[in-house]
């Protein structure tokens, strides 16, 4: 008589005697089908880098850098404006967006009572939020810089509309991040008489570090890719200077490629596909940055 | 959190590098003055220092802000950068909110020059007075205002303003449809139509003159304050039939086809020389920036600007490909031009 | 993971993670810290916190003022005449102010974009997180990220200069325009692939193994399984990640700018343009606005109800994911 054992593995062997071993038609055809729509991603992918490969790799010279955008000369013109503009544009959204972001999943992760009714609202907001079109933050910082007399289409403005954009992003990871904190970090260190506030500081946050810097970089990353909200702050217009300070006037790569693409003209056909080449490898640059960062200092507990 | 090797990670890296590397190789034409003076601009702007310390700087320094007219926009972005190249401490910013949206701006005091294809009207000129902004009106190109089809389309050569009042009439709305209505010789295809928005000088110009009242329209075609996004339009499609500026079709005279327009004397072209001598009507139009006298005073960037505008319009014209003035409406300009200043 | 499609993560449940227990020990031990420094710290981070009430609070506020304002002027439509006409024509003469057209505008393209993605999306998903070996997963995993991260003004370009006169005019022979909504709707699908797939996945792949196992012990085949077993029970995961897709679709602004064209009427047919409600405030912004006129208020009007819907959405998503969650 067969022992359980036997029993067992002879259970379990068809299990491993070959990962499809189902050879039936519809398995194959489902298989197959899923292969094609699994290529069917990849192929748009493919297809979109090389059409914006081939248009634009003509004009990724150093004029795209260092030249303003021209209407007269288009050959000659750059975006350099728009690289500016982009760089500091983000550059003041992280100021904004991330001490609150992480600030905010401080509170909600280790100080916050999740019974609470305020606490649970407070959580189904930031759910809320961070499904709410893009376009809606710009019309909100339109109305917010309208009614402190705040000009629109500076940079300041810009900022704070895309930090408000990414702020519930920055929370959700922020909070991911500090919930893979053991807790016995916390406790430890509480045990040896630190403050709650002093815990978070100087255990959990450091601890945290690794995913909320992935988590913070990939949410600027969307930031730079956006151009809707900045439609509303009158971003559409012909800048041909170098941004310079809160209060200036600016355009970003997102807008500079939305105007170009809208002309009909082969050369700014190629300059915005040039520029789209410049931002998808800003792109790639941070993602990638991000995935070091994970990588290689990422703890495992 | 999934672990990605570290093998996995060098491919984006290498495939960044890579990349990096081939762009800032490929390709170091161009070797005029002002990529020399920007390579240094470029560190110095990187830096945060302000920019442009190498190349040749005029006296002015500040912000022009010029909104209005699309059909304007490319003869005065065409002056603003001429005229940085001389005076690189001044920002031009050019904005395209169409003649009304601008005028509205203007008169509030917030632009310093106003782009308009049509002359200011009343209710405008009202606002402005009520916020006391004063204007000087200046007349700097002639434009032929242009219906357009595109290259592919075989049927259309010459419309009667009658055409094309049935084409565009506000009755027209959901009834005109297709071509053979217009013309029982078109074809019977779906019409698509293109214009400018209700905004837009060229809108009020164009209504005015072909459907007898100014903003008197059907409303079911693609409206759009881009002209660009018109040219786009129309090309792309034999059935399509769109109207802008002479200068936009200038510059996509590969894509489109100017039709002809016959206004009781037979079929006339749009041309420099057909709206100079105004045989092509009704479609004649000026084109006009308003100077805010309040900035030209206070502010001598404005001033400077409007000088080299004004002092070499015939060259900027060109160069944008605009119509330039003729000698008598060029007289008028630089006398306009030195009340202004005077 | 989660972190990565942080969207959606939230939406799968944030339950009590390891600080919770540290935080009730806390609270027991140090009651309210004496220090003024820490009680300063601490209203700081609790205003960050409900600073996100706010934010929400000043997204109705700056949509519904200017849209009461919308509705007060004296050629202003009444509510009903709003939801329900036919004819949208804000600038013109003689203006109408119905949003049905902007709203079909939008129902099209979403409705494309879903016959793409969903299809696509959740094949892709169901192959990653079923059949695929590790290697593959390594390679593919980023591949639908990098898809995921590609800004919404490039795959507008995309659309405007490849899908619509190359794709769809000379290899399809299908007859549209420089502008349409099957061009638009197209690419809109493709975008937003990787946010089903992604999640899909992830809710696939938090499916116990045990069920897998003895679904494929009781004698039925991979396909069977997955069909059968897996994907019923990550029903929640997978609707909530459809849902989520519909909602990104619906707000989505700048492909259907470029590519969706600017005529707002009644889509009755795929390759005709049509402006969607995105399209609409796009257009309007970078246009003529003033504040204070009928027409900028319009901006805000349409605004108001994109929010609304995509709301309602939100609470259907959370519903229907309440309901077919299973507790394993």
């Amino acid at each position: 008589m067969a022992s359980m054992g036997e029993l067992a593995a002879g259970a379990v062997a068809p299990l491993r005697a070959g990962k499809n071993s189902d050879r039936s038609p519809q398995s194959i055809l489902f298989l197959i089908a899923l292969w094609v729509a699994l290529g069917f991603a990849v192929l748009c992918l493919l297809t979109l880098l090389i059409d914006a490969v081939l248009d634009g790799l003509p004009r990724l010279d150093a004029n795209l850098f260092t030249q303003y955008a021209s209407t007269l000369s288009p050959e000659t013109g750059g975006a350099r404006a728009a690289i500016l503009g982009s760089a500091m544009v983000i550059g003041f959204t992280a100021l904004f967006a991330i001490p609150l972001g992480v600030a905010a999943a401080v509170y909600l992760e280790e100080f916050a009572d999740g019974e609470r009714w305020w606490n649970r609202l407070i959580e189904v907001n930031i759910q809320n939020l961070a499904a709410v079109p893009a376009i809606i933050y710009g019309m909100l910082t339109a109305g917010f810089a309208l009614a402190i007399g705040l000009e629109r289409r500076v940079v300041v403005t810009a900022a704070i509309a895309l930090a408000l954009l990414i702020l519930p992003v920055i929370i959700v990871t922020s909070r991911e991040a500090l919930k893979a904190v053991p807790s016995e970090i916390r406790q430890g260190s509480l045990a040896l008489g630190a403050t709650p506030l002093q815990t978070v500081w100087r255990q959990t946050l450091p601890a945290a570090v690794p995913g909320v810097a992935t988590g913070t970089i990939l949410a600027l990353s969307r930031a730079i890719g956006e151009a809707a909200p900045l439609l509303l702050l009158g971003g559409l217009s012909f800048v041909t200077y170098d941004p310079n300070g809160l209060l200036s006037g600016y355009t970003v790569l997102p807008i500079q490629i939305y105007g170009w693409v809208q002309q009909p003209q082969v050369e700014f056909r190629q300059l915005a596909s040039a520029a789209i080449i410049v931002l998808l490898l800003l792109l790639l640059l941070m993602n990638a940055i991000a995935i070091i960062i994970r990588n290689r200092y990422q703890r495992r507990w | 959190m999934k672990r990605m090797t570290f093998g996995h990670m060098t491919i984006p890296a290498a495939l960044t590098l890579t990349l990096v590397l081939a762009a800032c190789g490929g390709g170091q034409e161009d070797a005029t003055d002002a990529v020399d003076d920007a390579t240094g601009a470029v560190e110095s702007a990187a830096s945060g220092d302000a920019p442009a310390s190498d190349a040749p700087a005029g006296d002015a320094s500040g912000e022009v802000v010029v909104d209005g007219s699309s059909t304007v926009a490319p003869l005065t972005s065409a002056a603003g950068e001429l005229f940085t190249q001389e005076n690189a401490g001044v920002n031009v910013s050019v904005a395209t909110s169409g003649t009304g949206g601008g005028f509205e701006k203007f008169c509030l005091g917030e632009t310093d020059i106003s782009n308009a294809s049509r002359a200011i009207e009343e209710d405008e000129t009202a606002v402005c007075d009520e916020n006391g902004v004063e204007y000087t009106e200046l007349q700097v190109a002639t434009d032929a205002l242009t219906v357009v089809v595109s290259a592919d389309n075989d049927f259309i050569t010459c419309l009667t303003v009658e055409e094309l009042a049935t084409l565009w009439g506000p009755e027209a709305e959901n009834t005109i449809t297709t071509w053979d209505q217009v013309n029982p010789e078109f074809p019977a295809e779906t019409i698509e139509l293109y214009g400018p928005g209700t905004d837009s000088g060229t809108f009020d110009y164009f209504t005015g003159e072909v459907n007898g009242e100014e903003g008197a329209s059907r409303a079911d075609y693609n409206a759009s304050e881009d002209d660009n996004l018109i040219v786009q339009g129309v090309s792309g499609s034999a059935n399509a039939l769109g109207y802008f500026g002479y200068t936009y079709f200038e510059e996509n005279a590969e894509t489109l086809k100017a039709v002809e327009v016959d206004s009781g004397d037979g079929c006339v072209a749009p041309s420099p020389e057909t709206s100079a001598d105004g045989t092509y009507t009704p479609l004649s139009r000026p084109l006009f920036i308003y100077v805010s006298n309040a900035s030209y005073a206070d502010k001598p960037q404005v001033a400077s600007f409007i000088d080299y505008f004004v002092a070499n319009d015939a060259e900027i014209a060109e160069a944008s490909q605009f119509i330039a003035l003729n000698d008598e409406q060029r007289t008028a300009l630089t006398d306009a031009a030195a009340a202004l200043a005077g | 993971m989660t972190a990565t499609t942080a969207d959606g993560g939230s939406l799968l449940g944030a339950g009590p993670g390891p600080g919770a227990a540290a935080r009730d020990l806390a609270r027991t031990i140090t009651r309210r810290s004496n220090r003024v420094g820490e009680k300063f710290a601490m209203a700081l981070i609790t205003l960050a916190a409900v600073l996100s009430v706010f934010i929400t609070i000043g997204i109705v506020a700056s949509l519904l003022l200017p849209a009461i304002e919308f509705f007060s002027f004296e050629d202003s439509p009444s509510v009903v005449d709003f939801l329900t006409g036919t004819r949208w024509a804000p600038t013109f003469a003689d203006a109408s102010f119905g949003v049905l057209p902007l709203i079909t505008g939008t129902l099209w393209t979403t409705g494309i974009a879903l016959l793409i993605a969903v299809p696509f999306g959740l094949g892709a998903a169901i192959y990653l997180a079923e059949y695929a070996s590790f290697g593959v997963r390594r390679v593919l995993k980023p591949v639908l990220e990098v898809l995921a991260g590609i800004p919404s003004v490039v795959y507008g370009y995309f659309a405007l200069t490849f899908v619509a006169p190359a794709l769809l005019k000379d290899i399809l022979a299908i007859d549209v325009g420089t502008y349409s909504v099957l061009a638009a709707g197209l690419v809109l699908g493709v975008m937003i692939i990787p946010t089903i797939a992604s999640l899909s996945e992830d809710a696939m792949s938090a499916v116990p193994s045990a069920m897998r196992d003895g679904s494929l012990a009781l004698g039925a085949n991979k396909m069977r399984t997955v069909l059968r077993v897996v994907f019923p029970a990550a029903i929640s995961g997978i609707t909530a990640a459809i849902v989520l897709g519909i909602s990104r679709a619906v707000g989505e602004t700048m492909i259907v700018a470029l590519a969706a064209g600017t005529q707002a009427r009644m889509v009755a047919a795929p390759d005709q343009p049509g402006q969607t409600m995105t399209g609409f405030i796009a257009q309007t912004a970078t246009g003529e606005s003033q504040p204070g006129t009928i027409t900028y208020d319009a901006l805000f009007a349409v605004g108001l109800t994109l929010f609304v819907i995509t709301l309602i959405i939100n609470v259907i998503s959370i519903r229907l994911v309440r309901r077919f969650r299973e507790k394993y």
